[in-house]
């Protein structure tokens, strides 16, 4: 589904952000990028959103390589993809509705679909009984769901999520992730940046570990703990590993 | 439509739509954007008028002043034809020469049609009776005035050129002194408008072009104050196109409003000078209503403005749209 073909990435300035990153993850797989603040997780990201393009490498969506992609295809690409921030980017003088629309008026969905689909992503995120407020009224955890009610409403194959759980306690991120299983099971592909480790360990999934722009981990070692390879600096001259995920059906 | 999975379709595309129907469906989709643009205005009344009034107070003035030496071309086209040509003969002139002359001249009838001769006296007294200079006109020892032949050409003559190549021809009369054409103040006049009319282009090009820089500058404030919501906007898959027309849209409420604006202007200016200009028509025993403010005008108005705005909205909505990118 995300293969990333040793892609490097330099910003203007000569600040390195990735270098020969290489991974893959399957379709209908969910797995977390975790690393340090500044390791390259929103980097890696922003090349799969197209918000940046790779100095070096390719990124490939579902066999497609993005570096063929043209500017004026970018908005195409970006509806086949489910987005959410930490700062969840809703539009507060909007209402609720409005915000998880948006999607659906910009693919020019008919009044009566906007209204069938909005109503449900709302009920997924249980959030259907505040439709009509501001999203300046509503908590963190709630406003964090507005955004993946926005993120899912028109049933993108692919999910990225960017420290959803940034503002969020325990038990509201747990609420989230728990979120997120339910549209893996549904056959979306799932990949979520975080730095909480002490969620990710308590969640069974493939996590790919990034450090200073490498990829020092890429979560198919299953004996690996998380928590202890972020320690580890990895040696890129080691063999790459050869063992496959565990597959999935959609 | 989706670029990276096959068979992945919108809800919108899967039922089949004819032509005719998507075309209405996409007039319906512009209808609306085009009245939230507008409801976007009203949303902040100041703003919106002080920009509609900025473009309508520049529209108001090449408008008013193009009307202006419209309605003066229309007084003096019917001058043209008063055309007559005036021979002052030589001082000293014999009334036997004179007739002689008038002879000569009425018996080119190709040219002329009629021809009266004025005898020095006769020009005196009339000259008395209109100068009213009558008491001081006595004292003057002997007549000044000379034997003038009065000319009026043909029709084909009137034409400032050709009456110019007739009064050269009539000159080479013997005994004439010299001719006038009494077209020569209205060449004058003319000139003088053409002027006019040169100012008046200068000063709607000018304004033109304000106009389009203050739609532009205001659509700039307009798009960087939504440049969160437009990067939302994007994130979520908008393209460029998607943003830019209800910005367009506003650009052309601009030019709408300011075109409406300028037109009841330039109707309250008008009626304002009417009664002034009637009081000089008065004067010179004419009547004369300033015209051209007709639906036609209305329409040229509204067409220009619409098109200023549109222009200046698409040059700002062009540079800074692209430059909004999520990060």
């Amino acid at each position: 589904m995300i293969k990333f073909d040793r892609v490097s990435k330099t910003y203007l300035g000569g600040q390195q952000a990735l270098q020969q990153v290489d991974f893959h993850i399957e379709p209908g797989e969910m797995a977390f990028l975790t690393g340090h603040s500044g390791a390259g997780k929103s980097t890696i990201l922003k090349l799969i959103s197209l918000m940046a393009r790779p100095s070096v490498g390719n990124v490939l969506i579902n066999g497609h390589n993005l570096n063929d992609i043209k500017l004026s295809q970018v908005p195409y690409i970006r509806r086949d993809i489910g987005m959410i921030f930490q700062s969840h980017q809703l539009l507060m003088d909007k209402t609720v509705f409005d915000n998880v629309a948006l999607p659906l008026v910009i693919e020019g969905y008919s009044r009566k679909q906007i209204q069938k689909r909005v109503s449900a992503a709302l009920d997924m995120v249980g959030l259907l009984h505040k439709i009509q407020q501001s999203p300046q009224a509503l908590s963190g955890g709630e406003q964090q769901r507005v955004g993946i009610a926005r993120a899912v409403v028109n049933r993108p194959p692919l999910l990225l999520a960017d420290e959803p759980t940034g503002n969020l306690d325990p038990k509201l991120s747990m609420e989230i992730m728990r979120l997120f299983e339910d549209f893996n099971q549904a056959g979306v592909c799932v990949f979520v940046a975080t730095h909480d480790l002490g969620l990710i360990a308590r969640m069974k999934y493939r996590t790919l570990t990034i450090k200073q722009g490498r990829m020092i981990d890429d979560g198919l070692n299953d004996q690996n703990d998380p928590l202890s390879t972020l320690s580890d600096l990895h040696d890129p001259n080691l063999p790459p590993m050869t063992k496959l995920p565990p597959k999935y059906t959609l | 439509m989706s670029l990276l999975f096959n068979g992945r379709t919108g809800d919108n595309t899967t039922r089949r739509v004819g032509f005719f129907q998507r075309v209405f469906m996409g007039g319906i989709n512009h209808l609306r954007q085009a009245l939230a643009s507008l409801g976007e205005l009203w949303r902040s009344p100041l703003a919106t008028f002080m920009t509609i009034g900025v473009l309508g107070l520049s529209i108001t003035l090449p408008s008013t002043l193009y009307l202006m030496v419209k309605n003066t071309e229309k007084v003096t086209a019917g001058w043209e034809q008063a055309g007559e040509i005036s021979l002052y003969l030589q001082s000293g002139t014999t009334e036997q020469q004179a007739n002689q002359l008038l002879l000569a001249v009425s018996s080119m009838t190709s040219k002329i049609d009629s021809a009266r001769l004025i005898a020095p006296d006769i020009a005196l007294e009339e000259f008395e009776a209109l100068s009213g200079l009558g008491d001081s006109l006595a004292y003057l020892d002997k007549n000044p005035l000379p034997y003038v032949l009065l000319i009026t050409p043909k029709p084909q003559y009137l034409q400032p050129e050709s009456a110019k190549r007739l009064l050269q021809e009539l000159e080479q009369q013997s005994v004439v002194d010299f001719g006038k054409l009494d077209i020569e103040w209205l060449e004058k006049l003319y000139a003088i408008v053409s002027i006019a009319k040169d100012i008046v282009w200068i000063v709607a090009i000018l304004l033109c072009v304000s106009v389009v820089l203050i739609i532009g500058n205001t659509i700039r404030l307009n798009i960087l104050s939504q440049r969160e919501e437009i990067a939302v906007m994007k994130l979520v898959g908008a393209t460029d196109n998607f943003i830019r027309f209800p910005f367009l849209y506003t650009g052309f409420w601009y030019g709408f409003l300011g075109g409406l604006l300028a037109w009841m202007l330039v109707a309250f200016l008008l009626w304002w000078i009417q009664s002034g200009v009637e009081n000089l028509a008065g004067l010179y025993q004419a009547e004369f209503t300033i015209s051209g403010l007709d639906m036609q005008a209305l329409g040229v108005i509204l067409l220009i403005s619409i098109s200023l705005g549109l222009i200046g909205s698409l040059i700002s909505v062009q540079k800074h749209i692209k430059e909004i990118e999520p990060s």
